[in-house]
């Protein structure tokens, strides 16, 4: 493992709620010191691909810091590269240069301390609901004793409201249950970071704003920190404290970073009520659609 | 039509039969047609003196040869036993070289599903020598391993390894993106990978090689037999009524072997269905 230099003015990790630490698993210990105090950091991230007519770059020089327990969204037209900054937190893939730090350590590969909840769900279909989220668990509290193991299941699993469904395969299951099952799955294992790319773009609006509403619920009492890319501006005016605009690929780099102040919990009525709401929303209107309007839209 | 006079019969169980008889009708007649027509054709063929060969009633109207459809169970000892004996004997042969085709071709194919550089190497060796008939394999197999029995066991296995190898692989490869990022997000252990995402997900593919292979394994048997003096199987059976020309003998030892096939692909389809069904996404 690659560990930073450790600098005299090296301070201590600051704010870090105990009890989300308390529940962690035997995961590495990241008590190394670190260069900065920030959570999450992406620091001059580029991603080159080598393709037959040259190289190709998807990232230029992203930087971005993220706090433990802050919802940062993600926006961008299709082809911006969120997917591949994403993959390079998750660990599925590596910047070409520059450094994705968590908590001061470089990620180098997946693990289950950045858990995915996939776009397309990515659910065994063999196995039942419990049993995919068990897998997960199992996964990651192998000495657990069973009757822990599976108390945990079944409480996520009610979490996101799925008790009834439980012994149900998900070919079974409609999308938004899917969906569900796959946040259940990511939850039960207490990730530091979570991560959804695109949880709900394939879901009629009304599954939709239910999920969201869940999502937000959930993440209220357990705060981890969550990266999540999406299309909507609804939801990321309603789900996150910033908004990562990125501009177009190729060469892709942060546009703008919107913070959006709605105090928590937030409720969609009010929220849509403020007058602000409108203000940021045009904001990020122009940004997609003046300011980096796709070529072909 | 037939279907009218058993509609009126009104007790339980008659009711039942005449139930499913209404419902299994259309997929009844057309096949037993079918079969009764080609016989026929047959019987006319060979009574008219068009073709020597003897037509499907000589199986009751030859003597030796009723004498084996009746009595399928004797064992007189030796090679004169009852087609019941000489089929199981065959079976028990396919049996043997088909598990260990299973067995090898599972997990070679695994292996080379897994690591690109063993299927580059391995490959084309592949593709050449499941090329290769079984009756290819006989002379082979007699020279390496000296003896019949150990012999037509290999020829079963060279013949039937080949699909299951190749599905299996394949199967591996197949694996959606989406169940192996799982995998690595979890760092499940390579035993958990195995059991919990590699095997089930391949597990269609496999059935697919398994079902093709019990075929070639039955066809396999018979080709090898026959060419392999003085075993007891269905195979041998043959050849030795065609070398005494008993060939109505021939004709029903055809008919176990077809009817014995079919239960093997049937029974394989049942498996598949119940082991992996097809209805997953």
């Amino acid at each position: 493992m690659i560990l930073s230099y450790t600098h005299t003015e090296t301070k201590p990790m600051l704010n870090r709620p105990l009890n989300f630490a308390a529940t962690q698993p035997a995961l590495p210990s990241l008590k190394t010191a670190t260069k900065r105090s920030s959570f999450l950091t992406i620091e001059g991230v580029s991603k080159v691909y080598p393709t037959r007519k040259g190289p190709y770059t998807v990232l230029q020089d992203v930087n971005l810091t993220v706090d433990q327990g802050e919802f940062i969204c993600v926006i961008g037209h299709s082809g911006c590269g969120k997917s591949t900054l994403l993959n390079m937190v998750s660990g599925f893939a590596n910047p070409s240069s520059g450094d994705v730090l968590l908590q001061g350590q470089r990620i180098t590969k997946p693990g289950p301390d950045r858990m995915v909840v996939f776009q397309n769900y990515a659910l065994l279909p063999w196995r039942t609901a419990f049993e995919n989220v068990y897998l997960a668990v199992n996964a990651v509290h192998p000495h657990k004793s069973q009757a822990e193991k599976r108390a945990i299941v079944r409480d996520h699993l009610a979490m996101v409201g799925l008790s009834e469904a439980a012994d149900k395969k998900p070919p079974q299951l409609s999308g938004g249950m899917r969906q569900r099952v796959s946040i259940a799955r990511a939850l039960a294992i207490r990730p530091q970071v979570l991560i959804l790319d695109e949880p709900f773009g394939a879901l009629d609006a009304i599954t939709k704003e239910e999920l969201q509403e869940e999502l937000l619920k959930i993440w209220n009492e357990h705060r981890c920190t969550v990266l999540m890319i999406t299309h909507d501006i609804d939801e990321a005016l309603f789900l996150s404290d910033r908004l990562v605009m990125m501009t177009n690929g190729p060469a892709a780099t942060i546009g703008e970073v919107m913070e959006i102040p709605f105090p928590r919990p937030r409720d969609r009525a009010l929220i849509m009520e403020d007058p602000h709401y409108y203000t940021l929303r045009n904001q990020a209107l122009d940004f997609l659609y003046h300011r980096f309007a796709h070529d072909d839209e | 039509m037939t279907v009218n006079t058993v509609r009126n019969a009104g007790a339980n169980p008659l009711g039942l039969l005449s139930n499913f008889w209404r419902k299994q009708a259309p997929n009844i007649i057309p096949p037993v047609l079918g079969v009764l027509g080609f016989l026929t054709i047959w019987q006319i063929c060979s009574s008219s003196g068009l073709t020597r060969l003897p037509g499907p009633l000589s199986v009751v109207t030859d003597e030796r040869t009723r004498t084996l459809l009746m009595y399928p169970f004797y064992d007189l000892g030796g090679l004169d036993k009852g087609l019941f004996w000489q089929t199981l004997a065959s079976l028990g042969r396919v049996a043997q070289g088909y598990s260990l085709a299973a067995l090898v071709g599972i997990s070679v194919g695994i292996l080379v599903g897994t690591q690109p550089l063993v299927n580059k190497a391995l490959d084309p060796l592949f593709q050449f020598l499941r090329m290769v008939a079984p009756l290819a394999w006989v002379p082979i197999a007699l020279v390496a391993l000296q003896q019949n029995q150990p012999a037509a066991i290999f020829v079963i296995f060279v013949t039937s390894v080949w699909p299951i190898l190749i599905n299996t692989a394949e199967g591996v490869r197949q694996i959606p993106d989406d169940y192996n990022n799982v995998a690595k997000v979890l760092q499940l252990s390579r035993k958990e990978y195995y059991l919990n995402i590699l095997l089930p997900a391949a597990l269609p593919y496999i059935f697919t090689g398994l079902r093709i292979a019990i075929g070639l394994a039955w066809l396999a048997i018979i080709a090898a037999e026959i060419v392999m003096s003085g075993i007891v199987g269905i195979g041998f059976f043959i050849w030795d009524a065609y070398q005494q020309n008993y060939v109505s003998e021939i004709i029903l030892a055809v008919a176990y072997i077809g009817a014995v096939g079919l239960l093997l692909d049937r029974a394989m389809a049942y498996l598949q269905k119940v082991i992996a069904p097809t209805e997953q996404k």
